[in-house]
């Protein structure tokens, strides 16, 4: 087994980017592998719903086009998981096809590996009759319902099959929806080191220097893993690891602090140590992996309707004073014209609580002048311009109480004013499914991609 | 009102350097709040500063839509998780990261008797 492992990481999400000089640096300390996190649930259901990526195209050939070559070259794999955003299968061939264009372009020859993260519904349908399928805290419990209405549905896969792909010797991992340790996680696993210390450096650098101080989700970070501790550096002056960005970043984005569970187990962290190991490095110590049932999350999306929205200003004090009364009676023409139907109309006012909505402590204090979203959801995209428009044309000449300004109500910054957002979707899947063999679930397809060296 | 004996009222931000929300998963919010220093952690976790009736009161929300306090030593540091009020990025969702509703905890006032604390 070798004594220690190094794991580049080069960005948050492939699509963001990094410095060259970083990755450079990153390079020179002959890394044993390049893990790539191409994605995240964090932008929402659209993504996954409507079978888009959420960074764009270009961004994500150039950070590709850069790392590829560099790990050919030094006989590294990459391991890219979440590609295109949400990791289902229209997302893994969008980043496929970007991948094929640098091997035709640079004149690469890449043994690769495709793994495909979709679970078809019969297999869902299956495990939820068989009691199964188990709703996280605070998600609805799954029925058939809303089975049927879901769209593509991915699972989270853990480690396993990416060490499957890996062991065969390949270039170039592409997988869909991981979970997102893993893919820096798995090299090191394969080559024999912890799962407890290498799923945790894997949480940490998935998100490469978001972690770092101060942070970026735009630099490269080198994890290296030894035999009961791993170590984190950052790979540009502007930024360090500390002790404190580490504890913290091991706490982000998860329900509990030091009980992470993920595919096949729980990450316990009660008992972890962070030492500053150097200027720009840390140390981490009893990071333990404890096995559980093996298990995938899965995540689905369902079309709810569709969304056009107008956004204006509001500057007048007299109007500002009396909000809530126009926006009502606003709704009531609204419904007068067009019925109760089953749009959702909203007005959301920027300067009160439209960021946090019914959590806002601070309601009864208005700025100077507000920006309201005029948000319309209805089952169709036309339904949704009518009830939006509507609203806003009633909204713009509505004569309320001591108006002193008789020519319009809403400055809008934009013409046109109202805008055809598309689909709406929400999670209709976040829940956990029991498997049997997640790396057989998840079978690598070996291909070889492009005809150069 | 959280904490309970001597001392005066303080903001929480004097207590704590970095203080943030974020999605925990499109149904969870979770609330970190890191002390400025080991001392005023402990200090904060024997008091029980951070509690469910606090992140009740601040949030509004019913006692079963709060998940579990935790402290956490190692990054001196409290989370509590929340139910979200509507999950990530569905219709009446105001933030879909839910990276903006930090702003009840930053201004909370407690009852503080420990360590002299700092910046705010």
């Amino acid at each position: 087994m070798k004594k220690e492992m190094r794991i580049l990481s080069p960005t948050a999400i492939l699509g963001y980017g990094f410095p060259p000089a970083s990755f450079e640096r990153g390079m020179a300390r002959r890394p044993d592998a390049i893990g790539l996190d191409g994605g995240s649930s964090d932008p929402g259901p659209y993504y996954l719903g409507a079978g888009k990526p959420f960074v764009d195209r270009e961004a994500v050939k150039r950070d590709l086009a850069i790392a590829i070559p560099a790990a050919k070259r030094a006989g590294i794999p990459v391991v890219i998981g979440t590609a295109g955003g949400s990791g289902a299968r229209v997302h893994v061939d969008w980043c496929l096809r970007i991948i094929r264009e640098i091997a035709r372009e640079k004149r690469l020859k890449l043994r690769a590996a495709v793994i495909y993260a979709d679970v078809p519904r019969p297999l869902v349908a299956r495990a939820l009759a068989a009691g199964k399928v188990k709703p996280l805290s605070f998600v609805p419990e799954l029925t058939p319902e809303t089975l049927r209405r879901t769209g593509r549905i991915v699972a989270q896969i853990g480690m396993e099959p990416l060490m499957a792909a890996l062991r065969k010797g390949v270039d170039l991992v592409v997988a869909g929806r991981c979970y997102d340790p893993a893919v820096f996680a798995a090299p090191a696993v394969l080559a024999g080191f912890d799962p407890g210390l290498a799923v945790h450096l894997g949480k940490i650098v998935e998100c490469a220097a978001i972690a770092a101080t101060p942070g970026s989700g735009r630099d490269c970070v080198l994890g290296t893993l030894r035999k009961d501790c791993f170590t984190l550096e950052t790979l540009s002056d502007a930024r360090r690891f500390t002790t404190a960005s580490v504890a913290a970043h091991t706490m982000y984005e998860k329900s509990h602090p030091f009980l992470l569970p993920g595919p096949g187990g729980v990450l316990d962290l009660s008992k972890v140590g962070f030492r500053q190991a150097g200027a720009n490095s840390v140390e981490v110590r009893g990071s333990r992996f404890v096995p559980g049932p093996a298990t995938v999350k899965l995540e689905g999306a369902v079309l709810t309707g569709y969304r056009t929205f107008s956004i204006c200003g509001i500057r007048d004090r007299v109007m500002l004073g009396q909000l809530d009364p126009i926006f009502a009676a606003v709704r009531a023409a609204v419904e007068e014209n067009f019925g109760r139907g089953d749009y959702r109309l909203a007005f959301r006012v920027y300067g009160r609580d439209a960021v946090m909505g019914a959590l806002e402590p601070e309601r009864d204090r208005v700025g100077h002048e507000v920006g309201v979203v005029i948000d319309a959801v209805a089952p169709t995209q036309a339904q949704a311009g009518t009830i939006c428009g509507f609203a806003r044309s009633t909204l713009l000449h509505y004569g309320y109480p001591g108006r002193v300004a008789t020519a319009g109500n809403l400055a809008f910054p934009f013409s046109p004013s109202d805008f055809a957002a598309g689909a709406v979707y929400e999670f209709g899947i976040y829940h956990v499914m029991e498997v049997d063999d997640p790396a057989e679930l998840f079978p690598a397809k070996h291909l070889t991609i492009g005809g150069g060296r | 009102m959280s904490g309970s004996g001597a001392g005066r009222r303080v903001r929480l931000s004097e207590l704590a350097g970095v203080i943030r929300s974020k999605n925990s998963g499109p149904f969870e919010l979770t609330l970190d709040v890191f002390f400025r220093t080991p001392e005023i952690f402990r200090r904060a976790r024997a008091l029980g500063l951070v509690d469910r009736e606090l992140i009740r009161r601040l949030y509004r929300v019913r006692d079963d839509q709060v998940l579990e306090i935790i402290w956490f030593e190692p990054a001196a540091a409290v989370k509590a998780t929340i139910a979200r009020e509507v999950s990530s990025g569905s219709a009446g969702d105001t933030d879909v990261y839910g990276a903006q509703q930090h702003m009840p905890l930053v201004d909370a006032e407690v009852q503080w008797d420990g360590p002299a604390p700092g910046g705010g």
